[in-house]
């Protein structure tokens, strides 16, 4: 139990370190970029304190509206208060599987760009599934999953086959996919399968009840049962990376193509069946997006969520445990962020700075060793880059 | 020009890579520094050469202190150093990599070489060096251009020229012809440090030889020492230089291949129309000097290799166009060149590595899941028949000594049923320990019946192994010959001659 605490954190030291360190710099920058401070530069003492209180409001804005506030909670109990925490763990659920999905292919040495591609694919097919077709609850349910994990898993796949068969770069090949599959929705939508009866504008008919996620908490919360099938797919990959012989493989040809090769493992096979499988993970990031909190498909329907994976599963140090942490994480500061922008003067923006500043530290560890004066602190330097040679 | 140090230490972290080292080779001397690898010689020369700081401990020149914080200040100093692996740029020329580092100009900031060029070729007339200044580097054969780097330490004055493993990549000719200009150099009055584990060469130019072990000299001997007592100064017990070979009985073939053609991605054959039988309960060494295509056949024989041509049968079964999965499994055990880059994935345990190829197999797989409890059981038993000295077989790869390491290779590859041993380069950068346990291995294999290629660039090592050697050259084995070949006769052929 003690080497297992160790373990842990060794490998959460440095994420937590940058995490401090990126919400010290934002704080500089939340002060001096406010008008009102910048007013006060030239009394020091009120300067200050003006700027310390900024900052203040805006970091209690932030977890406010993130995971607990008391006015929500005056006069509706406990419970309410914790209503920001739901929607916390809302934004996070998606973000928990594509986050996989790039962890999973940066342990077999591999740098999926195409999470948000592979996304939109899982949320048309499950888009679909959920609303042209009429089953009983769980059936329902569970079949416009599996075609949403199909569909994005060919998707991926493809990625896969490419670089097997005539040596593609999967970055290159990833992003060129993404683009595709940006127009893919934007065209599908105008479809007349797809186009909602009496509307002009992109957007797909709601999926039917019997294919939406069950809440979990209630209809006053939209927390639904995503989360679950998330944490699932988390344990998934912990398992198949660490106890079963294809994982074994996959981790294999990721820490060394060359050894593995010579050993007899396939390395194109390893690199099919992971892109496909990252694919299925985004996938089912994308159709839990629409079953659970969506409901109807529109043009914008993947946001930012394929493309914040990668920063999630850099910060969760591509292991599944840490990937699961880091898009909570990532998903309170986008919700917490609009309660900020809201509540004060500090615009959301500031968010996508102490996230920047989060990888910036993380892909800077000898920066952060030497700030802190650790000397063995454990880094995965590789890490970031080892996608690109492969 | 004479050159002393005294007391020099210098520790990486516990390591303590020199422990108060004193040296000195005066004027027109040559002193080898014998020691394995790690023993501290390279970290020794790097402080005299100012790339490394040493803790503790003084260098001085013709009795003079002096300090030597980087490379430049050694050059001023009188210090050159020809590095094992060459600091030449290949796609330029002679006299452009001469002058790197040094270049006139001219008033608009045009490279003047006039004046550069013709030292140069004083330089080279002096020393009976034919070199032309206007060649690539590129082009030219290995043995020259590290003639390129020693005359460019000449050209800065060096009065104190050291060399570090300056053989490990010439072929015996090349060898013979640089101690040459190593005893020229000496009657000019240059002083040469020469740093090498090959007691032969050792033995044949120094006129005095410090041994190193475990970052301490431990004692001094004179050329005229043999190599048993060299190699036992320098491991520190009595070695057995020579394994013992008992006759062999011959098999069946085992391994037959013929006009095999390996090409690269452009379709240039790196490999011609080779042929040859491996018969069991022998050695068959294919000796060469490094970059014949060597490394291609060996790879080629479990289908590393994408673009080959020709037939390779093992036991009559054909082998080209099979997976490597396949060819494993098929009865060959196969050792690489590189055991970090293609042997071993270091940040796995030692258990996991011990597994890389049959972990899709009982007992260590059930269905499709591992069970480690098979897996590090199966790995202590390994760990101990074959001597793996770790902490933990749970310990990564990478905290392994390289001797260690290719013992888990070993391992891994004799652990399935083996009709062909190919061994490529087993020893390469392996101390004398380590290098007698694996010609064991290898012994014991061709004792058992099963047929062994060996790929070896050491000229000593096919001599102890090989039952027969075939020599490769630009990609052709010239000839196969027995094993009563002299050295002279092995050496020519390595260099492409055939009489």
């Amino acid at each position: 139990m003690k080497k297992f605490l160790d373990r842990v954190l060794g490998t959460a030291l440095l994420p937590a370190l940058s995490f401090v360190m990126a919400f010290v710099i934002s704080g500089f920058v939340i002060a001096f970029s406010d008008s009102k401070v910048l007013k006060l530069a030239s009394s020091p003492g009120k300067f200050i304190t003006t700027a310390l209180s900024t900052v203040g409001n805006a970091y209690l804005a932030l977890f406010q509206g993130s995971v607990y506030d008391p006015n929500l909670a005056h006069g509706h109990g406990f419970l309410q208060g914790l209503y920001p925490l739901s929607e916390t763990v809302v934004t996070a659920t998606p973000l928990i599987l594509t986050g996989l999905a790039v962890a999973l292919a940066f342990q077999s040495g591999l740098f999926n760009i195409g999470a948000q591609g592979q996304f939109i694919f899982g949320a048309v097919a499950a888009s679909y599934v959920g609303f042209h077709f009429t089953f009983t609850p769980v059936l329902h349910v569970a079949l416009a999953l599996i075609a949403g994990v199909l569909s994005a898993a060919i998707w991926g796949g493809i990625v896969g086959i490419l670089k097997a068969r005539t040596g593609a770069h999967e970055v290159i090949v990833t992003i060129m996919m993404n683009y595709i599959a940006g127009f893919f929705i934007l065209w599908i939508l105008k479809t007349t399968t797809f186009l909602r009866h009496g509307r002009i504008d992109p957007i797909a008919p709601e999926v039917n009840p019997s294919a939406q996620l069950p809440h979990l908490a209630g209809n006053n919360f939209r927390l639904h049962a995503g989360i679950l099938i998330a944490l699932a797919a988390a344990y998934f990959v912990w398992w198949l990376l660490n106890r079963t012989t294809i994982g074994f493989r996959f981790r294999a040809v990721g820490a060394n193509a060359a050894a593995a090769k010579t050993a007899g493992i396939s390395v194109g096979y390893v690199t099919i069946a992971t892109m496909a499988l990252c694919g299925a993970l985004a996938g089912l990031g994308g159709a839990v997006h629409v079953l659970g909190s969506e409901y109807a498909l529109t043009a914008d329907i993947a946001g930012n969520f394929g493309f914040d994976a990668i920063t999630v599963a850099l910060l969760g140090r591509a292991k599944p445990l840490g990937t699961v942490f880091a898009a909570l994480l990532f998903g309170a500061l986008r919700t917490g962020g609009r309660t900020m922008q809201s509540n004060t003067t500090t615009p959301l923006d500031i968010v996508l700075v102490i996230q920047a500043l989060i990888v910036l530290f993380i892909a800077a560890p000898t920066l952060v060793r030497y700030i802190f004066r650790i000397k063995n602190l454990k880094t995965q330097e590789a890490l970031a880059s080892k996608g690109w040679n492969g | 020009m004479s050159l002393e140090l005294k007391g020099i230490t210098k520790s990486f972290g516990s390591l303590l890579a020199n422990d108060s080292i004193d040296l000195s080779v005066g004027d027109g001397e040559i002193l080898a520094i014998l020691g394995e690898n790690g023993a501290g010689k390279s970290t020794l020369m790097n402080i005299v050469y100012g790339l490394l700081q040493p803790d503790a401990g003084e260098i001085r020149v013709n009795g003079q202190l002096v300090s030597i914080n980087e490379p430049s200040d050694a050059l001023a100093a009188g210090i050159g150093m020809v590095h094992q692996h060459f600091m030449l740029i290949p796609v330029f020329t002679v006299l452009e990599n001469i002058v790197l580092g040094h270049e006139a100009t001219s008033k608009l900031g045009k490279l003047d070489l006039t004046s550069a060029r013709a030292k140069l070729l004083a330089l080279a007339k002096d020393f009976g060096f034919v070199i032309d200044p206007d060649a690539l580097v590129e082009s030219l054969p290995v043995g020259v251009q590290q003639r390129v780097e020693i005359l460019k330490a000449l050209m800065y004055d060096a009065k104190v020229l050291i060399l570090d493993e300056p053989t490990a990549v010439l072929t015996p000719q090349e060898t013979d012809e640089l101690l040459e200009v190593i005893r020229r150099l000496r009657t000019q009055g240059t002083s040469i440090i020469f740093i090498s584990h090959k007691l032969r060469e050792v033995k044949a130019i120094a006129n005095r030889i410090s041994v190193i072990r475990r970052g301490k000299v431990v004692g001094s001997a004179e050329p005229s020492a043999s190599q048993e007592e060299l190699a036992s100064l320098m491991v520190g017990r009595p070695v057995n230089l020579a394994p013992d070979k008992t006759p062999h009985t011959i098999g069946e073939v085992i391994l037959h291949v013929k006009d095999l053609t390996i090409s690269d991605a452009t379709g240039r054959a790196l490999v011609k129309d080779v042929s040859f039988d491996v018969r069991g309960g022998e050695v068959l060494a294919i000796a060469g000097v490094q970059g014949n295509g060597q490394s291609e056949l060996a790879q080629s024989i479990i289908n590393l290799e994408p673009h080959v041509v020709g037939s390779m049968t093992l036991e009559g079964r054909e082998l080209v166009g099979m997976s490597v999965h396949q060819s494993l499994h098929e009865g060959i055990a196969f050792i690489p060149e590189s055991r970090e880059l293609d042997g071993l994935i270091s940040s796995f345990s030692i258990a996991d590595n011990l597994i890389l190829d049959t972990h899709r197999e009982k007992p260590y797989a059930k269905g499709i899941t591992l069970s480690p409890r098979e897996v590090f059981a199966e790995a202590e038993v390994k760990a101990k028949e074959f001597d793996i000295r770790a902490q933990s077989i749970k310990d990564p790869a990478s905290s392994l000594s390289g001797g260690n390491k290719q013992k888990v290779v070993l391992a891994r590859e004799l652990s399935r049923p083996v009709k062909l041993l190919v061994a490529s380069q087993p020893t390469r950068g392996l101390d004398v320990g380590s290098i007698e346990f694996v010609h064991e291995r290898i012994l014991a294999e061709r004792d058992a019946g099963r047929a062994v290629l060996l790929f070896s660039t050491e000229l000593d090592e096919v001599l102890a192994l090989a039952d027969r050697i075939a020599v490769m050259y630009a990609g052709k084995i010239l000839a196969i010959v027995d094993s009563g070949v002299t050295r002279e006769k092995l050496g020519l052929l390595m260099a492409g001659v055939v009489e």
